[in-house]
């Protein structure tokens, strides 16, 4: 008789869970069409085949590939490919050099113990709190005196060189992995400089893969720095400022589709690093490390 | 431990540095502190003397033209330019600074070697100072790069930028025509009281920038975390689906899908069109032109920000110990009290520099509001500002717009003072200070 009665509510329960699973599917498909909505728009009028930027209607008239073509080919007055290749250099050697300042500053600050590392600390805090651009003006001055500016090279530096600001992540994850592992390394008699290239590290892919993508992701997306860097030289533009410059309300309406396929060819190359590198993010890495 | 007697070299350690080290057998390091010594002066002689003396009036001459009889042309006479002495006079204050504290270094280095050397104790290599850089002074080697970076593309241009707000730097001063000097705190005051239109302005856009970041911050947070749990949940499946559909909305870059708002919310844009079709409305709501504009723009930032917490969390959540929860489970604790015990003090510990960079990140959230409303609608009381503007793109429309660079700069050193003491306070009282060993 017993035996039933303990049956029952775990009956019950699995029902409940069901029902909750099948309301979990429902709101993510809701919130996936919301959020994807605008990229599916922005798909759509890139393949239009009639101009204009306002529409009245969702759907395209006309498909065409033509949008695609005329970005590349049609380079008299938008150079659409060089901008990309600025874009792709620039991005590659600034998110290497940011990538490896934040590790090695949030390393430092997780895991090494001096005297200046609390002032350090605070101060670097303090300083990323200023909007960049605001010593734009000034980060100019310096740039000319170092012969850097209208250079794909003044660009990388203006974008990596205030790395070491955006630690905290970093370190937040870095202070989740466990102590006892650089002990045991120690014990073992590796020095702090093993310890931070063949402990952390290894096990940092997420983080490392984090930063690697939001550092590259930079250059595709900022236009102030490079307007203020590269003024007036349209030959060492990047996608942003090329791109944004295509949709001025004089070229709008002639260059809106050509606009929505360029910034789907940017979005491109961001899309597949996201998808290889998904993974990352999944998976718990720590766990049980320390048992093993 | 008593001082050790200095002799002769001692005393010339003072004057000529790396004598001190250099006397006592460590050559290679007394030879790079004398190459330091001389490149400073190198430096002092051909370059920073000449902009320290003119620091204090920011230059006298201005550039002025004059008739050239021969030439039969106006001739430009070049003047001082300010914002160079400006500039180049911070620089040589940085450097002296810098290399005040190398001189003091030395000293120390000195003092060390003879007190070493008087104990009868082997003086450290330089090979074997080199290879402490690898161990207990690792972080030297490691922090140096970033922070050369940061000193001088970050802190120098910083400096700079404070310096012109206590100045008359604006589209009447501007070098190289004109001159511009040091006005002391003239312009806080008009900021703050003494110009009734500027002060009240100053008011407004703070309030709705405040208002905007916490909303801003909250929603995104939380929100990005219900997303982050609910796919998290056991029973759900495709979980790398559903993540990767909100990843491929990062990938988009930012500023594309932002125009792309602005383009479908637009007063004649196709959201409005269609509505219109429809015949649902008669007149088209004006999403990103009216007061609605605020709401707007909190709502677009959440369709940004959900994905990036999404992201973050993820990893994190999955980082929590199962046990905690197993344990959890043993002793009867439900779903909401395992969110309340568990996930959401380790996410608070874990986030909370994240979140404190995100309010921060928010209140200079300069994409959202200049991509999609630049500050509209505009108002007429305020001064060069619009209903959607937060202090940043105030601050950016007076640089790029107005040149009003000591105006720029004030605004930007009140924003500073406010995040900077807001975050400071949060970040030493709920974050790492205590507890930063304590999770692992």
């Amino acid at each position: 008789m017993k035996k039933q009665n303990i049956g029952t509510p775990a009956y019950h329960l699995t029902f409940r869970t069901r029902a909750f699973n099948f309301i979990s599917h429902v709101a993510l498909t809701v919130l996936s069409v919301i959020w994807l909505f605008p990229v599916f728009w922005l798909l759509l009028n890139s393949f239009r085949e009639e101009s204009g930027a306002y529409t009245s209607y969702f759907l395209p008239k006309g498909l065409t590939f033509q949008n695609y073509i005329n970005l590349f080919t049609n380079t008299g007055l938008y150079d659409f490919p060089l901008w990309f290749m600025n874009t792709l250099i620039v991005a590659i050697f600034s998110c290497l050099i940011t990538t490896m300042f934040v590790l090695m500053t949030s390393y430092v600050f997780s895991r090494l113990r001096f005297p200046a590392r609390r002032p350090m600390m605070n101060i670097m805090l303090v300083l990323g709190m200023f909007p960049g651009f605001m010593s734009m003006v000034a980060v100019y001055h310096v740039l000319k005196l170092m012969n850097l500016t209208q250079t794909l090279t003044g660009l990388v530096i203006v974008y990596s060189a205030g790395a070491a600001l955006s630690y905290y992540i970093a370190k937040g994850f870095f202070d989740t992995i466990p102590r006892a592992l650089d002990e045991a390394a120690t014990i073992d008699g590796a020095s702090k400089n093993t310890v931070f290239w063949r402990i952390t590290l290894p096990m940092s892919r997420p983080i490392i893969t984090f930063t690697l993508l939001s550092s590259f992701i930079a250059p595709w997306v900022d236009f102030i720095f490079v307007s203020v860097l590269m003024k007036g030289k349209a030959d060492k533009f990047t996608v942003a400022l090329g791109l944004r410059q295509m949709i001025e309300r004089e070229t709008v309406s002639a260059y809106f589709t050509q606009f929505c396929a360029g910034a789907v060819v940017v979005s491109i190359p961001l899309v597949i690093l996201f998808l290889m590198t998904q993974k990352h993010y999944v998976g718990g890495i720590t766990g049980g490390a320390t048992k093993g | 431990m008593r001082k050790p007697r200095g002799d002769v070299f001692t005393a010339l350690n003072f004057l000529v540095m790396g004598v001190g080290c250099a006397a006592r057998g460590q050559v290679a390091k007394g030879l790079l502190l004398l190459a330091g010594q001389a490149s400073y002066i190198f430096f002092l002689l051909s370059f920073g003397l000449r902009y320290l003396s003119e620091f204090l009036t920011l230059g006298n001459n201005e550039q002025y033209t004059v008739w050239n009889e021969e030439l039969q042309i106006n001739q430009v006479i070049t003047g001082d330019n300010s914002m160079l002495i400006l500039l180049f006079g911070i620089l040589t204050v940085a450097v002296t600074i810098l290399f005040v504290y190398v001189y003091i270094i030395n000293i120390r280095f000195g003092f060390k070697a003879l007190q070493m050397k008087n104990e009868g104790q082997p003086l450290p290599t330089f090979r074997e100072d080199l290879k402490t850089l690898w161990n207990d002074k690792y972080h030297l080697v490691l922090l140096t790069l970033p922070t050369l970076g940061l000193l001088i593309l970050t802190v120098l241009p910083l400096i700079f930028m404070i310096s012109m707000a206590f100045t008359n730097f604006d589209r009447d001063h501007q070098p190289p025509g004109k001159l511009f000097t040091w006005v002391g705190f003239e312009n806080f005051k008009e900021i703050l009281w003494s110009n009734p239109r500027k002060s009240q302005t100053f008011l407004s856009v703070l309030g709705w920038t405040l208002i905007w970041a916490v909303s801003a911050t909250t929603t995104c947070y939380f929100g990005g975390m219900a997303l982050a749990l609910l796919i998290n949940r056991k029973g759900v499946r495709f979980k790398k689906m559903w993540r990767a559909f909100f990843a491929i909305t990062i990938a988009v870059p930012q500023f594309v899908s932002l125009l792309l708002m602005r383009q479908f919310l637009n007063d004649n844009g196709t959201l409005n069109n269609m509505l219109l079709n429809l015949e649902l409305i008669e007149a088209p709501i004006r999403f990103l032109t009216s007061d609605l504009a605020r709401v707007t723009v909190i709502v677009v930032n959440l369709w940004v920000g959900v994905p990036y917490t999404l992201l973050i969390t993820t990893g994190i959540l999955m980082n929590i110990p199962a046990d905690l929860y197993e344990s959890a489970r043993i002793d009867g604790a439900s779903p909401f009290v395992m969110f309340r015990k568990i996930t959401l003090p380790y996410m608070l510990f874990v986030t909370a520099p994240y979140l404190i960079t995100q309010f921060a990140g928010n209140i200079n959230a300069f994409n959202v509001i200049f991509l999609l409303t630049n500050g509209n609608p505009r108002s007429i009381e305020y001064y060069q500002a619009g209903k959607t503007d937060l202090l940043i793109t105030w601050l950016y429309r007076q640089t790029v717009d107005e040149q009003d660079f000591k105006l720029a700069s004030t605004i930007g050193i009140i924003i500073f003072f406010i995040i900077g003491t807001l975050s400071l306070i949060s970040f030493n009282l709920f974050a790492s200070k205590k507890r930063e060993d304590e999770f692992s």
